[in-house]
């Protein structure tokens, strides 16, 4: 990987000198020392969840915390897939994986759609009153959850959503909106308007130049919208909770409850490949997409 | 030919007024609407089902004079203050320390990262696990021959909510890290060569110059940071539940009790349109100056 990645241009020469000037001093072991820390407090828990998931639960029960195992064992991953109590019924965690993708997917594309085209409409075509709009929905991005939580459900209710799996997709695409809006509109505004112009004196109508001009230009924003959408949405709780209805519910709730059981001995290392399953899809994109997932996280700060 | 234009013209902005609905129904009634839904049954004396009688501000007295809720709001502004210093202090320290030519320097923003792909409530979990005082680090310290150890912070009273602390700065600081490093990366190479020049020690530039430099990912990282406190709520849920007892409550989940568990949505809505003012009155300022800094060029 580069080390460099604002993409500024650094002499070789100027390298060779900075290289020179930091050569071993007591000053550089500190940094390597602090750096070395801090990687360790930051793999410390990942670590544990990984031997902790790999051991029987005698061994487990010695409070022997960071030790590796001594009889690894993979049945406790096969548990959580297969056999922990999500609740009432004890067939693991895999129904929560096939829920939590049947919500990601439609969601991220339904809310990137919506997205796409709002961006498209308010940086082109700017039609009286959108500006408004748009910024209402910025502030949107600030409002608490739950200021709008209970009213939602409400309407839900009364249109014969709530607790089912379109009504779910429908809250993540609300919700994913602003942030949404504000990656296309700022893709968008970044275009030359010249290129809108051209294809408009050729005789393009709104979802003319959508569809055949700005779309196709459109993948690398489309990229990152991917990675923050299905992190995003994978990753929630909150909304799945309330709005996912019990036949569709998340991953993360079905965790959430698989740990926070009161019956029984706590099954610590199926706890532990629980939620190591669970995190694996947005770990494994945060890994394979890197430098994007980073980008995603800039243009979602701008918003908050 | 020039009617059949205009035509033309008119019937494109249609085009575009319609591809806008979606976006004004959700603005209306999921935004505006929820909103003053919200406001307008908190002034109720609703409870289970919501009411359209008028009782002025006495759920809002109920509310104050709530010990939970007070608790809830003490424990955000604890937990808020020492997240977001200790998030801004660590993610600081990481870039600067990440941004001297380091070898490995891509493995460890990768490692310093990773936290903020998973979510919060495997986070909790991880750090349930960590802070177990029967199995885990308490333990381990009194198996290497600390008997006294103790480390139980996540069931004490008035320790759980720095437990809380800990398992979201561990998640959040790499985002500031990045963020941070971004800005530093944006700085001229000169004014190092400047500083050198001068014979001014390194810190000293970073702390004097470069971190008021570092002005706009500050405020973004203040920012994304605040909204996660007053969003805190999946990584208490999933550590502590709001315990021991209540020790461990916060204002998000204080709503989401009393709107779906204690049915009283009268006194939620009081609650949440407290968080809504909060939050309008600490973003709003910023994101004006901001918007005023953009205006000018900046």
């Amino acid at each position: 990987m580069a080390a460099n990645d604002s993409g500024v241009a650094t002499a070789p020469a100027s390298v060779a000198a900075r290289r020179r000037k930091l050569a071993w001093t007591p000053a550089r072991a500190g940094v390597y020392a602090f750096l070395i820390v801090a990687a360790l407090f930051f793999l410390l828990p990942l670590y544990v969840m990984l031997v902790t998931s790999v051991k029987p639960m005698e061994e487990i029960r010695l409070g022997t915390l960071f030790a590796l195992p001594v009889n690894l064992t993979l049945e406790p991953w096969v548990q959580a897939w297969r056999s922990a109590c999500t609740g009432l019924e004890c067939e693991g965690i895999r129904g929560g994986f096939w829920n939590s993708v049947a919500i990601v997917v439609p969601s991220t594309i339904l809310s990137i759609a919506i997205g796409a085209v709002n961006g498209y409409a308010l940086s082109f075509w700017r039609p009286r009153g959108a500006g408004v709009l748009f910024a209402i929905l910025m502030m949107g991005a600030f409002i608490p959850v739950q200021v709008m939580v209970y009213p939602l459900v409400r309407v839900l209710a009364a249109v014969d959503l709530f607790s089912s799996l379109p009504g779910i997709v429908l809250i993540h695409t609300i919700f994913g909106m602003p942030v949404m809006t504000l990656l296309f509109r700022n893709y968008y505004a970044a275009l030359p308007m010249e290129l809108f112009k051209a294809a408009r004196i050729d005789g393009g109508g709104f979802w003319r130049i959508f569809l055949q001009l700005m779309l196709p230009m459109s993948t690398p924003v489309i990229v990152v919208a991917v990675i923050m959408q299905v992190t995003g949405i994978w990753n929630d709780f909150l909304l799945g909770l309330v709005f996912a209805g019990s036949e569709h519910l998340p991953m993360t709730v079905q965790l959430n409850n698989i740990i926070n059981t009161t019956t029984g001995e706590r099954l610590y290392n199926v706890n532990m490949a629980a939620t190591i399953l669970t995190s694996v899809v947005p770990l494994a994109l945060y890994f394979i997409s890197g430098r994007w997932f980073v980008r995603g996280i800039a243009s979602g700060a701008v918003k908050g | 030919m020039t009617a059949a234009l205009v035509k033309k013209r008119q019937s494109v902005s249609v085009a575009a007024y319609i591809a806008l609905i979606p976006m004004a129904l959700t603005v209306l009634l999921a935004y505006l609407g929820t909103m003053l839904w919200t406001a307008r049954v908190s002034v109720s004396s609703s409870r289970t089902f919501p009411n359209s009688d008028f009782v002025g501000a006495s759920q809002y007295i109920r509310l104050f004079n709530n010990e939970r809720w007070l608790l809830s709001l003490q424990n955000v502004v604890v937990y808020g203050v020492l997240f977001i210093a200790a998030c801004l202090i660590i993610g600081f320290l990481l870039a600067v320390f990440i941004d001297q030519k380091v070898m490995a320097e891509g493995a460890l923003r990768t490692i310093f990262l990773y936290p903020y792909a998973m979510s919060f409530v495997a986070t909790g979990l991880i750090w349930q696990w960590i802070l177990n005082p029967e199995l885990g680090i308490q333990e381990v310290l009194r198996k290497l021959g600390f008997t006294e150890a103790k480390f139980d912070w996540i069931v004490d009273q008035d320790m759980a909510i720095y437990t809380i602390v800990i398992a979201t700065v561990w998640q959040a600081s790499g985002l500031v890290m990045a963020l941070m490093l971004s800005g530093l990366r944006g700085i001229d190479e000169e004014l190092w060569k400047a500083a050198r020049i001068d014979g001014i020690p390194r810190w000293r530039v970073y702390v004097s110059i470069v971190l008021p430099m570092l002005g706009p990912s500050v405020s973004t990282a203040f920012v994304l940071l605040f909204v996660m406190v007053v969003k805190v709520f999946d990584s208490v849920v999933a550590m502590t539940q709001g315990g021991p007892g209540t020790a461990s409550e916060v204002p998000a989940k204080f709503i989401m009790d009393y709107l779906f568990g204690r049915a009283n949505i009268g006194l939620a809505s009081a609650a949440s349109i407290v968080l809504l003012a909060t939050v309008l009155a600490i973003v709003a300022p910023l994101y004006y100056v901001r918007s005023r800094r953009a205006d000018k060029g900046m």
